[in-house]
């Protein structure tokens, strides 16, 4: 599994060293870390992609985060419902005879083309990670020059919108 | 005025001017009221070394009536005040100034880290308005030092000082305690600011769990009752948690057998019958036994280091792991565990003494373990008219009646002292084990002495490693502490040559020291008197007055050069697989 962590942390200078100190230290690999502000000026939110790891390990770094002076809170959104995104911009070759093809291409991921050069367009895509690999892998027949990825950023879903989730879920199952 | 009412044994106020308000604050320099926040703190002893950044922190020191120790060496000053931590239970306080003095301290501070010793460094820096060009001893001590202290601070305006030393005091001696680092600016010594000290720390994301679950208390005990082969390891969090008393009603009442980890000595009193020794690398063939064959296995404060555990798998593989540790993150960690519970090893205790259940059927157990015991000691072959080390060490024992203060620094020795000191009460035991690090044990025992000057203080040092910190015998001579230092003499990086012999073919590449210094002379330079022993005979004569003699006094014993220490678990293998439990 890629566990997907959601930290908050103290919004001091030097938080962000200690928590990658902490995981060089601890040969914890990540692949994706955002840092952002909260609704309340002294919390941020970090929201971790983890490598592959197993349960162990994963208990393993959210304890050792919990030990840092700074964190305030760990939770473990992998499991859990959450609405999480990412946003990508992807500079692609498109020579004005193939515009069309790609505005097509790109539509249903409601993606939408933000730069327009002679050659290029920079398409901005946001979402999950898998709809935005799906683009990318689409996209790249045309010629990828450039690429960001902003790394993912999530919120757990409220409580009460879980429990609705749930129960409009439960009441699709035809009882037999 | 709250907050100002001083006890009569404070001497004077800070050298500022100080000028007072009717709310209990007042206003100071930033540099007093480093020293006002320290005197807050109860620190009767601070060990340190000035420098340019430090200076008007040093000023404001001067005839401040706390004690400063003036170490040789920064490391000697931090391994002070480990020494000082380790015996009193109490924050060890540093000083160095910017740039090396702070990088001095680095190996101090992973050892405090390592070991869960409370300190508090404090480092100077170069003023804030040259911060990160690279100024005159200027070293970024925050970014070296995060991943080695527990939490470190800069302080960015003296209004802050207050604070962070509440803060940096209450994190390094609670939960599990370690070091802390605050480094000052220059600038901000002179800054003045309004100086409160009665506001609790503040720090929501640092809430240790102190009091266990109670379930989870009788999870343990549910398991306890019904296990065959039940053994507690007791580690350093005995001592941290001042759970001695409670360690020994346990086992006592449940007839458990006990088994201590190398820093966990004197928990558990040697002489007990139920004590089977330390367990781990160097440790009994009984205590392994047990570890290794146990049903139920109760980790009081231990980490499971891997010198402890040898090869992981055939570490307990039979057992219901029981682990309490006031880190959560040291639960689960290397070993599996059932049943983890998270907070003081006392508050455990305690509660484990409150469960009304049945106490295990273990007495074949028991018996089995110590007839082990009995069978397998800890041995050495008296042979010719050299000095055996280990008889070294168990003479300082007998002749101590085994009441002193005991520092060693890391090799051979240090094993020896393990094994051949039979430590009977907490906080007598003084030595770098997670971190390894020769050179601790001279400045150590300076920390110690001035921790618990009421007892005698014997420090146990290697010939290679003493010369790493040497030069701190120049504190015991001009201070005239009386510390008796002993050097074990075998010529040799003695650990390192043992693991080249039996490891690497007797290939022994760069290990043996066949170029000595003179040590007596070197003693005497710093003016302590100094005496060297290397025949048995002698042997007991010699230290009966060494150690009678009042004020310092250094020993150069001169051992047999090849002895080496066994039991031993061969690096990679498991702790059932044991050499030379016998000569
Ligand atoms: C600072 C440091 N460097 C290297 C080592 C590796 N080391 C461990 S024990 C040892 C030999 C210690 O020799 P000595 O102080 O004479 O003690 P002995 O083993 O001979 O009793 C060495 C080099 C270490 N632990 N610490
Ligand atoms: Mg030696």
């Amino acid at each position: 599994m890629t566990p997907v962590l959601s930290v908050l942390v103290h919004n001091k200078p030097g938080v962000l060293n200690r928590i990658t100190a902490l995981f060089m230290r601890k040969g914890f690999n990540i692949q994706s870390l955002t840092v952002c502000i909260t609704e309340s000026p002294d919390v941020s939110r970090m929201t971790l992609v983890m490598s592959e790891m197993d349960e162990a390990a994963l208990e393993q770094v959210m304890k050792q985060l919990h030990k840092q002076i700074d964190v305030l809170k760990v939770t473990d959104l992998t499991e859990a419902p959450m609405v999480s995104r990412e946003l990508a911009l992807i500079q692609v070759n498109s020579p004005i005879a193939q515009r069309a093809t790609i505005t097509s291409l790109i539509d249903p991921f409601r993606a939408s083309i933000v730069d327009v050069g002679r050659d290029t367009v920079t398409v901005q895509v946001t979402g999950d990670a898998e709809k935005i690999e799906a683009l990318i892998s689409l996209l790249r027949p045309y010629g990828i020059r450039e690429l960001a990825r902003t790394g993912l950023t999530a919120l757990p879903r409220e409580a009460s919108a879980v429990s609705e989730l749930r129960r409009l879920n439960e009441s699709q199952v035809l009882p037999i | 005025m709250p907050g100002m009412s001083k006890p009569a044994d404070e001497m004077k106020r800070p050298t500022g001017e100080a000028n007072h308000r009717t709310d209990g604050a007042m206003l100071l320099k930033g540099a007093d009221m480093v020293v006002e926040a320290l005197r807050r703190e109860r620190v009767d002893v601070i060990f340190g070394y000035p420098g340019g950044a430090v200076l008007p922190l040093y000023d404001a020191l001067y005839e401040c009536g706390i004690r400063h120790v003036l170490t040789r060496h920064e490391q000697g000053a931090i391994h002070a005040a480990e020494g000082y931590a380790r015996v009193t239970g109490r924050p060890g306080v540093v000083i160095a100034t910017s740039g090396p003095g702070a990088t001095n301290l680095v190996t101090g501070l992973a050892d405090a880290m390592m070991d869960s010793i409370p300190i508090v460094a404090i480092t100077g820096q170069v003023a804030k308005t040259v911060i990160g060009t690279d100024a005159f001893q200027e070293t970024s001590i925050i970014g070296i030092s995060t991943p080695i202290t527990k939490h470190n601070y800069q302080i960015r305006h003296a209004s802050e000082i207050p604070k962070v030393f509440k803060e940096a005091f209450h994190i390094a001696n609670s939960g599990r305690k370690g070091p802390v680092l605050i480094d000052i600016p220059k600038d901000v010594a002179g800054e003045t600011a309004l100086f409160s000290y009665d506001d609790p720390p503040q720090l929501p994301g640092y809430q240790p769990t102190v009091v266990p679950h109670q379930l989870q208390i009788r999870k343990l005990m549910s398991g306890l009752s019904r296990a065959k082969k039940p053994v507690i390891l007791a580690g350093a969090g005995i001592l941290h948690a001042g759970a001695s008393a409670e360690l020994v009603a346990f086992a006592e009442r449940h007839r458990l057998p006990v088994v201590h980890t190398l820093l966990g000595l004197g928990g558990f009193p040697a002489s007990h019958p139920l004590f089977l020794g330390m367990g781990g690398m160097h440790g009994s063939a009984a205590a392994n036994k047990a570890l290794h064959e146990t049903d139920f296995l109760i980790n009081l404060g231990a980490r499971f280091d891997d010198r402890l555990t040898g090869k992981l798998e055939f570490f307990a593989p039979h057992a219901t792991v029981a682990h309490v540790d006031i880190d959560p993150a040291e639960i689960g960690k290397n070993v599996s565990t059932q049943i983890p519970v998270v907070g003081d090893v006392r508050e455990a205790l305690l509660m484990m003494l409150a469960a009304d259940v049945e106490s295990p059927h273990a007495d074949a157990w028991m018996n089995e373990l110590l007839a082990t015991k009995e069978q397998f000691p800890y041995w050495y072959v008296q042979e010719g008219t050299g000095i055996k080390p280990q008889r070294l060490i168990a003479e300082i024992a007998r002749l101590t009646a085994g009441n002193a203060v005991v520092i060693t620094d890391v090799g051979q020795h240090q094993m020896w002292t393990a094994q051949f000191f039979p430590f009977e009460v907490p906080d007598r035991w003084v030595t770098s084990g997670g971190l390894g690090t020769m050179g601790f044990g001279l400045p150590a025992a300076i920390g110690a002495y001035f921790g618990k000057p009421e007892q005698q203080v014997v420090a146990i040092l290697g010939d290679a490693g003493f010369q790493m910190t040497q030069q701190e015998l120049a504190v015991i001579g001009e201070m005239e502490l009386p510390i008796k230092v002993v050097i074990v003499n075998n010529g040799a990086l003695g650990m390192v040559r043992q693991w080249q012999e039996l490891f690497h073919g007797e290939r022994y590449s760069a290990s043996l020291l066949e170029w000595q210094p003179d040590f007596i002379k070197l003693a005497e330079a710093y003016r302590i008197p100094a005496t060297r022993v290397q025949e048995d005979d002698a042997l007991t004569d010699v230290l009966t007055a060494f150690l009678a003699a009042p004020g310092p006094g250094f020993l150069e014993c001169v051992v047999e050069p090849r002895e080496n220490v066994f039991p031993m678990v061969a690096p990679g293998t498991g702790i059932h697989q044991m050499v030379g439990v016998k000569p």
